[in-house]
């Protein structure tokens, strides 16, 4: 076991190493470069260049140098010093910027998974045991239509609604006046009141492909030999249900565990654009539309790691499930 | 009940014994895509779904003729005009063929929005058919005949099916134009991937070794981003400057590019599985070429699953190209897609006024689902052997 993960984290690093390349390429492809782009903007406002500042920034990131170059300083930014770059738009170092991002996206990611979770599993395992009853095609019509629909419609569809016939008004985390204070105990308060929104959308939409994957695989599970084994001993069918089969049919939850990971701070870019919630997504977006490179870049690579990492723990989450796929692998 | 029916089978079944071979033995007879159709044909929603689609891709191709106005052409005086009503009755009940009453705007004192009252003294007969705006057909010739209108100009009364957006532009029009673009890049999207993939996958999965392994790992390092992020990454590197053409193409090479990958792995898993199969086995041993065992032999056996898995990627493009339009990255203003025609309602203002700006979810939503119902049929009906 020991020897499988290490196997595999050493194949990560290569991995890694390419996403990091990627990550790279992509944020240099629109042309011009940030300082220009920086130094246009700020003669724009009347505001006088520092040659000096401007030549350290060049010395800093290596603008003006080949691309492996610019490559290495980056990447060594990062890894030795933990300097992401700065952003230009913000005028502040990236790494300020996305750490509270990440927080409050993986807060948000989190409920809502769970929510989804403890939605979608009790009505799976009830789809399941009462096939073809009415509620379960009624499950079954409403998991079709929730997988079908993206998350960003329900979004604007529950902003009218919400908007016409509550008369509330969505959008955001925090009402204007906690916005740019300090965290305390009061906007705990004043999250949490304008949070559900956004965590009953996303829960929607990974909800209906959840209930569907419980229904199918304890579908599978209930026609077993052992599940009959069990009924013949005169076990409880309640206890029965829930104490083998459905332990069983809730292994892909646990495999595909490592895969949210990097959604955990994507944190379902659209909802959040449409509800313009202080997360990652809509501070990526606005990072690549205004070529403040260093922003959308570090959002890149560390979403790609993130993704990586993710799949790293999911084998190995896997591996220690089933005892075939280290033993073969 | 059960009696009268027996009864009533009798005669044929006993026919059927003797001459023409019965429902049973044509099942072994009948070719793969009749055995295929049979099984397609019991899978009702995947049915409903075709006939769905088919509306759509009509309203698609042929929008110009469809769509009632122009798409371009806006009217002040139908700024957020509700959805016209389109009545067989008059107010004394008499009842006539369909028409619509005219309909007078007025404006709010103090709000200053704009009302919308209809005037029973005028009524506009709703035809089919109708002669109505000029258009070019598919760029080629000039046509001014439309399916449904009224026989006034726009500028007198317009009929609004859906309602008119924030410059009155008719919506109706709009989705039918934008039918065009956002069913389109679905299949052009895949069929980029799906070449990339079957050329690359097939390589990958016919010869092994060490091309298998260097074809998997770019798969997995491409697949290790995360998909929307790198889309957003790819499309906001494309230049603003270029004409819708050029834009179109370059979203829908963005998407491929992930998309193959999906697919590289299907036909690999198909033809890791299928060479082993016997009937290749023997196809190898009777001396056909490589080429002619993969074409004729291999392809036909998978083109079902292929078919499927398609069926099944479609959507999933129409829905990125409606993410990213409506996000901004996608294609742009002048390009009328249904995600540029979202953009709309992610104005709070447009959506309180005209909730009809939403009615491009419905389509999407409904073209996606008949998509995956479509594929989900197809996948079973690939295997028309397993019971």
């Amino acid at each position: 076991m020991l020897g499988y993960i290490l196997r595999r984290i050493l194949f990560m690093i290569p991995t890694l190493f390419v996403v990091s390349v990627i990550s790279f390429i992509v944020i240099q492809l629109p042309p011009g470069d940030f300082l220009t782009t920086y130094a246009a903007q700020l003669s724009e406002i009347g505001d006088t260049i520092d040659q000096q500042a401007l030549e350290a920034l060049e010395e800093r990131y290596g603008l003006g140098q080949p691309i492996y170059v610019q490559y290495y300083k980056w990447m060594s930014g990062i890894i030795l010093r933990g300097d992401w770059g700065q952003s230009m738009e913000w005028h502040k170092p990236v790494k300020e910027l996305i750490w509270e991002r990440i927080g409050l996206t993986m807060a948000l990611s989190l409920v809502a998974i769970l929510v989804s979770w403890f939605v979608a599993i009790p009505v799976g395992v009830y789809s399941a045991t009462h096939q073809y009853s009415i509620l379960d095609y009624a499950m079954s019509v409403i998991s079709f239509i929730g997988a079908g629909t993206p998350g960003f419609m329900i979004a604007l569809v529950i902003m009218w609604l919400a908007m016409t016939r509550l008369n509330l008004n969505v959008g955001g985390l925090f009402s204007p006046d906690y916005l740019l204070a300090p965290w305390s105990l009061d906007k705990l308060i004043d999250m949490l009141k304008h949070i559900w929104i956004p965590v009953v959308i996303i829960a929607i939409s990974s909800t209906a492909g959840s209930i569907r994957t419980t229904r199918a695989n304890l579908l599978d599970e209930l026609n077993k030999p052992y599940v009959e084994t069990a009924r013949a001993k005169g076990l409880k069918e309640g206890k029965l249900v829930w104490k083998y089969p459905v332990r069983v049919a809730l292994n892909p939850f646990f495999s595909t565990v490592g895969w949210s990971l990097a959604s955990l701070i994507s944190g379902q870019t659209l909802v959040a654009y449409v509800l313009s919630l202080q997360t990652t997504g809509p501070m990526m977006l606005r990072a690549l539309m205004s070529q403040d490179m260093y922003l959308a870049g570090s959002f890149l690579l560390l979403l790609s790691a993130m993704t990586v990492i993710g799949t790293l723990v999911s084998d190995v989450l896997l591996a220690w499930v089933d005892p075939r796929i280290r033993l073969g692998g | 009940m059960a009696d009268l029916e027996r009864a009533s089978n009798a005669p044929e079944e006993i026919e059927s014994d003797v001459a023409i071979p019965g429902e049973e033995e044509k099942i072994y007879v009948a070719p793969y895509w009749k055995l295929m159709w049979w099984r397609f044909r019991k899978h009702k929603m995947a049915l409903l779904s075709v006939g769905i689609l088919a509306v759509y891709y009509f309203v698609g191709i042929f929008c110009e003729f469809v769509a009632p106005y122009n798409p371009e052409q806006y009217f002040v005086k139908y700024k957020l005009a509700p959805p016209s009503k389109i009545r067989t009755r008059d107010v004394e009940g008499k009842s006539f063929q369909p028409f619509v009453y005219a309909v007078i705007r007025e404006r709010d004192p103090e709000t200053r929005r704009n009302i919308y009252t209809e005037d029973t003294e005028a009524r506009y007969p709703v035809q089919f058919f109708v002669h109505g705006t000029e258009y070019e057909m598919w760029g080629l010739f000039k046509m001014d005949v439309h399916l449904f209108g009224l026989p006034v100009p726009q500028e007198e009364q317009g009929i609004f099916l859906l309602g008119a957006d924030r410059l009155g532009r008719d919506m109706f029009s709009r989705l039918c134009y934008g039918a065009r673009i956002s069913l389109s890049i679905g299949m052009v999207g895949v069929f980029l991937s799906l070449t990339l993939g079957v050329v690359l996958g097939g390589v990958s999965g016919y010869y092994g070794g060490k091309v298998d392994t260097i074809i998997q790992r770019i798969i997995e390092f491409i697949r290790s981003i995360p998909s929307i992020p790198l889309w957003m990454a790819l499309s906001a590197a494309l230049p603003s400057d270029w004409p819708i053409l050029r834009l179109y193409f370059g979203i829908t090479v963005i998407l491929s590019l992930i998309g193959w990958t999906w697919m590289a792995r299907v036909v690999r898993g198909r033809f890791l599985a299928l060479r082993e199969e016997d009937f290749v086995m023997a196809a190898r041993l009777a001396g056909s070429s490589q080429i002619r065992i993969i074409l004729r032999h291999m392809v036909p056996s998978f083109l079902s699953y292929i078919i499927a898995s398609l069926t099944l990627a479609i959507p999933n493009m129409i829905l990125a190209e409606t993410g990213l339009s409506f996000i901004g990255l996608g294609l742009r203003a002048p390009a009328i897609s249904w995600g540029v025609l979202l953009q709309e309602a992610n104005n709070v203002r447009s959506l309180a006024l005209a909730p009809w700006v939403l009615t491009p979810v419905l389509f999407v939503v409904t073209a996606v689902l008949a998509f995956n119902f479509v594929g989900d049929g197809l996948r079973d009906a690939a295997d028309p052997y397993a019971r």
